[in-house]
């Protein structure tokens, strides 16, 4: 057992755990954070994506030892209230959810590739959900969300 | 017919959206209750064996151990199917397919319970498998389902005109064969239920990522040997379906129940991607002759059809998935003399069910090929031989039905995608200029010192193009109707439900639209109440691209029935004529051009004058009839129309295909929920391009060999390219102002489509599905070694 201190969600937690333990199975059942979701186990749908240091991350594939001092956001975070983040509104607006087991995953993924790249192109946004799997949109209106947000935080930041 | 909508057609935000973008939305496996159990399945790496004797006696008593489950538990039926009840829910003396569990452990912790299952002692004796479909009808085969008798599942003909004399009269003659491979649905959520024992009186209660809900009670109840009101069935969120979350969530429905009332806990099962692809049905594949006598004008005169389809080891949904196929085996062509045959059989393969497409995707890619080829020979285009051969208003089907009461728009949507892609020019250009800057020489594969290959000197683009018909709903399979429940607040919202589940394809939005439209409101005005089999009327099941159709036309006519109650009062209230037209529009109530009151104030001033301002509307399909012995008969009520265009390019040094773009014009009827129809084409043409380019279930001696997704590919945000949705909304007296089926369509054209133009690129025509590097490289698969596939083969 390994007492481990990091951040979540922009505040500080610890909690008492097996170094072994998946990061997904620390934010559904220990934190009761269920909007990270699994869907394969391996690293390769990326429903479970969340964002650690920034960086989108699949959470299947990072282990509770590797968390120390890591800031991790979840799509829990995203929204303030009934204020939605301009990327889910977006993803509403475009059509971009059907069943939404992938979305927050995907979202997650759009929130780090817009934190480093706020003009991405069509291949740059392509490259960035690549990881993310989606059975039932065909990923149109998805990358058309991710397109409409960078150009309304660009205009909003000129 | 109205002309003139104010919600209807237009873009409207998800009902449940909110929740889906924040996380908050819970499916099934976010669902935690104090005191519950977890699972897990007793399985042997057998494709088909006998059980000889299980020993629990290395964990009887382990502290992680609450039960052992098995078929002695189970105090109703023990085998269980959507039509036949064939499948057990735990295997007593043989496994026939290897996703088959023999008992289940419940306890608290998921871990504990599979270490327990490695140390249970199943002793039991391998028995020879039946792989090969085209050997399970054999005199000496052996038998899947011993006390069916036989390996035929079903066999579906069809029969009209006289095809000998059909194929005498036709100046060519030519026969061909298809093969179409095993896919998987790979919605991204996993099967999750969670069973809760409610007390003797009160039964059981389900909640769980449920397509289906009415069927899963139905054969809960039937397990549990409890009357269908003991047993309520309530929908999580649900991950994705696409037909593949009805027979799986029945079984682990069932189990869950088993587990729940012997343990007196709730009980839930969660499965892995691993146990989701091992156990889960599959899309059956079909091998498929086809035989076409035609003129040299291009008219078809005769076709002659055999289809076997791999059923694997249950009944499943194969008859009513091979029935759609008979109906359809012809595509939508004039043709006077047919003679089809369908067969399901049973195989020791994983089983084989309903999954999106439903029994049209594979004689769709075998009939759009064969159309192009005779095209080919005729020297025609692909337009011109089925402008000659294409159904029109009047024209009879090869069931012998009719085409009426609707716009029979297949040319008008075939001329659409032609002009929207600009189909005749590309596809010329492409078969004139083949020219490349590198063509691979194969008999010297070695390159030269000078030789160097930028991947796009040896592409080659190709355009190629499909169309369908589909019979819309249920037809012939049963009966079709469906139920829709909406209640008006005295502050003028509005609650909605209908027995048609939210598979993620968006009904409630639909539903709720249809509602304010018909209301004069805003959708945003509109409730969405989940579904709960205790509350809501049994619809039949949520499939066949029945909602928006069945559902649609439940709801609306639930919220005509609300509006004739209010009209009256409307009247006597402020002393109006019989002829003055009342309209509801814009959350308001007017009369000839007069506003009278908000629709808030009208709900008000209902609600305190005793009005009830709740109702139950229901929509009953027109009747169909189906002549089993030779296939003849009104199949479906009526019919919608498909094109799709790809545009591909072709890289013939490593036989990949690109899908560049996707021209999808589709008559669904009325297009209610605008983002969510173009959402449909979306996804339905990418699923379909991952169903004709890549994806595949490959299995040796019936064991999978793709469990997850890093070895079972769906297409990425970068395997595809556009694509372009057009709808063509033709006329039809059904539904909710003609709104049909839109879901299922989209994903059958692509794969032919995609053919097509493969062979508009490179010249070579292929005959299996999925258009892999080996089939387009060498026209066969490379694996599994001993599977002979198709006519090149």
């Amino acid at each position: 057992m390994i007492n481990l201190k990091f951040k979540l969600n922009g505040e500080k937690v610890s909690v008492k755990t097996e170094a072994g333990v998946r990061l997904i199975d620390l934010l559904r059942n220990n934190f009761g954070l269920t909007g990270t979701k699994e869907g394969c186990g391996v690293g390769e749908c990326g429903a479970c994506t969340v964002l650690m240091n920034k960086k989108a991350v699949n959470s299947c594939l990072v282990l509770a030892g590797q968390l120390a001092g890591a800031s991790i956001e979840t799509i829990e975070s995203l929204a303030e209230g009934e204020m939605l983040h301009p990327l889910q509104r977006n993803f509403l607006e475009h059509g971009a959810v059907q069943c939404g087991y992938c979305t927050p995953g995907m979202i997650l993924s759009a929130y780090a590739l817009l934190d480093e790249n706020p003009s991405p192109d069509e291949e740059e946004i392509k490259e960035a959900i690549a990881g993310n799997l989606c059975r039932c949109t065909g990923y149109k209106q998805i990358m058309d969300s991710i397109k409409a947000t960078a150009d309304e935080l660009n205009s909003k930041n000129k | 017919m109205k002309k003139n909508f104010s919600v209807v057609g237009r873009p409207v935000i998800r009902e449940d959206g909110f929740e889906k973008v924040t996380g908050s939305a819970k499916f099934a496996d976010d669902l935690k209750i104090e005191g519950m159990l977890y699972t897990a399945m007793l399985r042997i790496p057998e494709t088909h064996a006998k059980i000889n004797s299980i020993d629990f006696s290395a964990i009887e008593g382990s502290q992680y151990l609450t039960a052992i489950c098995t078929r002695n538990d189970i105090a109703g039926i023990k085998k269980i199917g959507v039509i036949k009840n064939d499948q057990p829910v735990f295997c007593g003396d043989k496994v026939v397919t290897p996703g088959d569990v023999i008992a289940m452990l419940a306890g608290e912790s998921e871990e504990e319970l599979h270490k327990l299952i490695g140390k249970i002692k199943v002793d039991y004796t391998p028995l020879p498998v039946l792989t090969d479909p085209l050997k399970a009808l054999d005199e000496n085969a052996l038998l899947i389902n011993e006390e069916a008798g036989t390996n035929l599942i079903v066999h579906h003909p069809l029969r009209k005109g006289d095809v000998e004399k059909g194929f005498a009269q036709s100046d060519f003659v030519i026969e061909r064969k298809y093969t179409t491979q095993l896919i998987e649905h790979a919605y991204i959520e996993p099967e999750s239920v969670t069973a809760i024992p409610m007390g003797v009186s009160r039964g059981i209660k389900i909640i769980g990522s449920i397509q289906n809900p009415f069927t899963t009670r139905r054969i809960v109840a039937a397990v549990l040997n409890m009357p269908l009101s003991k047993v309520r069935i309530e929908q999580s969120h649900l991950g994705g379906s696409f037909g593949g979350k009805d027979d799986t969530m029945c079984m682990l429905s069932a189990r869950a129940a088993v587990a729940a009332l012997k343990t007196g806990r709730p009980v839930k099962i969660r499965y892995t991607r691993e146990d989701s692809i091992l156990e889960s049905y599959k899309r059956h594949p079909y091998i498929m002759n086809y035989k076409a006598g035609f003129s040299k004008n291009g008219k078809i005169n005769a076709m002659k059809i055999d289809i076997i389809a791999d059923g694997g080891a249950y009944v499943s949904m194969s008859p009513f998935v091979t029935w759609r196929t008979v109906v359809q085996a012809t595509g939508p062509y004039l043709i006077e003399n047919v003679h089809t045959d369908v067969r399901a059989v049973h195989t020791n393969n994983p089983y084989t069910g309903a999954m999106r497409g439903f029994g049209s995707p594979q004689p769709i890619f075998a009939q759009e090929s064969l159309m192009d080829e005779i095209a080919s020979m005729l020297n025609l285009s692909p337009v011109e031989i089925r402008r000659i051969n294409g159904l029109k208003a009047g024209d009879k089907t090869a069931t012998g039905q009719t085409l009426q009461n609707h716009d029979v728009n297949l040319l008008t949507v075939l001329e659409t995608a032609v002009e929207k892609s600009d189909f005749t020019n590309k596809w010329k250009d492409n078969r004139e200029n083949k020219k490349i800057l590198f063509e691979p020489d194969f008999s010297n594969p070695v390159l030269k010192d000078n030789d160097f290959i930028r991947p796009e000197d040896s592409i080659k683009r190709g355009i190629g193009l499909s169309v369908s018909l589909r019979g819309c709903s249920l037809g012939g399979e049963g009966i079709d109707a469906a139920a829709a429940y909406l209640s008006l607040q005295s502050d003028g919202t509005i609650y909605l439900n209908c027995g048609l589940a939210e598979n993620g394809q968006g009904l409630k939005t639909t539903f709720s639209i249809i509602a304010a439209e018909v209301l004069g409101t805003t959708a945003e005005n509109i409730y969405y109440l989940e579904l709960n089999t205790g509350i809501t009327p049994d619809s039949g099941p949520t499939v066949a691209s029945r909602s928006t159709l069945m559902g649609g036309g439940a709801v609306k006519n639930a919220a005509e029935i609300i509006k004739q109650r209010l009209i009256p009062l409307i009247k006597s209230e402020w002393k109006l004529g019989d002829e003055e037209e009342i309209e509801f529009a814009g959350n308001k109530v007017s009369a000839s051009g007069k506003e009278l009151t908000t629709f808030p104030g009208l709900c008000r001033l209902a609600y305190s004058r005793g009005i009830c301002l709740a109702a139950i509307g229901w929509y009953k399909s027109p009747d169909v009839h189906w002549n089993e012995e030779n296939g003849q008969g009104d199949a479906y009520f009526t019919y919608v129309y498909g094109c799709q265009v790809a545009e591909v390019r072709v890289n013939i040094v490593t036989g990949e295909i690109y899908v560049d773009r996707v021209t999808a014009v589709h008559d669904a009827g009325k297009i209610i929920n605008k983002l969510g129809a173009e959402g449909q084409v979306y996804g339905g043409v990418t699923q379909g391009v991952g169903y004709g380019v890549f994806e595949e279930v490959t299995h040796e001696n019936g064991l999978i060999r793709e469990l997850n997704f890093d070895t079972y590919t769906i297409p990425t945000s970068k395997d595809i390219g556009e694509i372009i949705p057009v709808f063509v909304e033709g006329d039809d007296a059904n539904g909710a102002w003609g709104a049909k089926s839109l879901g299922e369509p989209t994903l059958e054209l692509a794969s032919a489509a995609i053919a097509n133009a493969v062979y508009n690129a490179v010249g070579t025509r292929l005959y299996n599905l999925p258009l892999n590097l080996e089939e387009v490289m060498l026209g066969k698969k490379l694996r599994p070694v001993n599977n002979k596939r198709g006519s090149l083969a």
